[in-house]
């Protein structure tokens, strides 16, 4: 299993690799960890391949005021271990141990994985939940911002054009007293979630819910964020974490939300039931992180 | 910036096993290709070129990569580290491979240099790893053969020897001493895995 010719051009800072997307709509190469396989099954065979590895600039990681700027060359495993990350957006670091196994995870990039767009992949229903962003650069063109809600577009299918470089992905910190988490069913530990769900919730000065969201992942083709802000704010104070009837609630409107799909992983229904139960689960677990913060 | 046409070839230098290797090559070369192929070094081996298997894995500048996962022309300029370069000049197995050949943890031996190279990087950035932390840096190698008892023995092993403790004598090789516990306790009498 070899990949077909191609055309190859190895740019050494960002100018020429926008002048070598311009001329050629080559498929940009980053971490590889999934456009090689693709490759080498030859389930595509793109003409030209423009490899971004020597675009040291590109490899940050950059607290910003709002959040964390990731730009294009970040690895997975370096914002795994970063610690100022890991304390900002704790959600990154976890969904981060989900993603394939360790060593995939130190040549896959953050950005590569969100412009690919698997709709079984943590980190768009993560950009999603937050609301984040990604800057798009192309050559003689002004580098635009897309934002999360509309960049995932399909399966493997993003808004960027074939001249265009993201070279950053923006993940904003949730503003007030937060808890996120993100849980997810898969049949091996590092396969492919067969359904995800990325929540956050923030909580008033008395405990009550504020705003609850769930992106859901790997029940779509892209990620499905439900808002369920007003089905869980019924929670009281004083009353406990595990009030199973407003959690079940989430769950109910959560699985009335997706349309999953059904293949040789899980049927449709299977899939339905396990984001219910992951979105009980998962909200339980940001609201105790979101409350622990007042304690 | 460096830029083939279909089909024309390039040079593609690195350091591989500490030494600087060169060939010329289509950019479609695979490293695990390269290595094997147009160096001569057959110990990387290839089980499914997509990247799960584990049996290609080999250190780029000292970090566990899937060779089969990356063009030749990416590693150029860079330092590589093969199963071959595990072994010390003089013919001595390195710790690694000497605690999988006491502990029995290859039978075929065709997983063996992923496992051999992700351990040794495991084993360099935390030498004293918890079970738990053991099963997760090795949760990406799959063997056929073994069960995989006998490796995380090895990879136990691997760290006492790292450690400065002596290495036996191949006629003293052990077996695996482990339970099911996650925790790593050893097993007792009557206890544990066969």
């Amino acid at each position: 299993m070899k990949p077909a010719p191609f055309g190859y051009h190895r740019p050494t800072d960002l100018d020429e690799a926008l002048d070598a997307l311009a001329r050629t709509k080559g498929k940009v190469l980053a971490g590889g960890q999934s456009l090689i396989p693709i490759l080498n099954m030859r389930l595509a065979e793109p003409a030209d391949i423009v490899d971004i590895n020597r675009l040291s600039e590109l490899a940050f990681i950059r607290t910003e005021n709002g959040g964390v700027r990731i730009g294009a060359l970040a690895r997975h495993s370096e914002v795994e271990r970063d610690g100022t990350t890991a304390a900002r957006l704790p959600i990154l670091e976890q969904a981060l141990h989900l993603v394939a196994h360790p060593v995939i995870r130190n040549r896959g990039t953050v950005v590569g994985s969100l412009v690919h767009a698997d709709p079984a992949a943590e980190l768009p229903a993560v950009l999603r939940l937050l609301g984040g962003s990604l800057t798009l650069a192309r050559a003689g063109g002004a580098t635009r911002t897309a934002p999360a809600a509309e960049f995932f577009l399909g399966p493997l299918e993003s808004a960027i054009e074939p001249d265009e470089l993201a070279t950053s992905a923006y993940f904003p910190v949730p503003p007030g007293r937060t808890g996120m988490d993100i849980s997810e069913l898969s049949r091996r530990h590092g396969d492919f979630a067969l359904a995800g769900v990325a929540t956050l919730v923030t909580v008033d000065d008395e405990r009550r819910v504020d705003t609850a969201k769930a992106a859901c992942f790997g029940v779509g083709a892209t990620p499905v964020l439900v808002d369920l802000s007003t089905t869980v704010s019924r929670l009281v104070p004083g009353s406990a974490a595990d009030d199973g009837q407003d959690w079940a609630a989430a769950s109910d409107l959560v699985r009335a939300t997706i349309d999953p799909d059904e293949d040789i992983h899980a049927t449709a229904a299977y899939r339905r039931h396990l984001t219910g139960v992951l979105t009980a689960r998962s909200l339980q677990a940001a609201w105790s992180r979101a409350v622990g913060e007042i304690q | 910036m460096t830029q083939t046409s279909t089909g024309e070839r390039l040079d593609v230098t690195m350091m591989v096993n500490g030494v600087q290797r060169s060939a010329t090559v289509e950019a479609r070369r695979l490293l695990s290709d390269f290595l094997r192929h147009d160096l001569g070094l057959t110990g990387t081996h290839v089980g499914c070129e997509h990247g799960v298997c584990g049996c290609c894995t080999v250190l780029m500048d000292g970090e566990p990569v899937r060779s089969c996962l990356m063009l030749a022309a990416t590693a150029d300029g860079h330092a590589v580290t093969t199963v071959e370069g595990l072994t010390e000049p003089d013919g001595t197995l390195g710790p690694v491979q000497q605690a999988f050949m006491e502990c029995h943890g290859l039978q075929c031996g065709f997983c063996t240099p992923g496992f051999l190279t992700t351990v040794t990087a495991l084993l360099t950035a935390n030498p004293d790893p918890s079970e738990s932390e053991i099963l997760e840096g090795i949760s990406g190698n799959l063997c056929r053969c073994t069960g995989y008892q006998n490796i995380r023995a090895a990879v136990r092993r691997a760290a006492d020897l790292m450690a400065g403790a002596a290495p036996q004598p191949k006629q003293q090789a052990q077996g695996a001493d482990l339970t099911d516990d996650p925790s790593g306790r050893p097993a007792g009498p009557g206890e544990g895995a066969l």
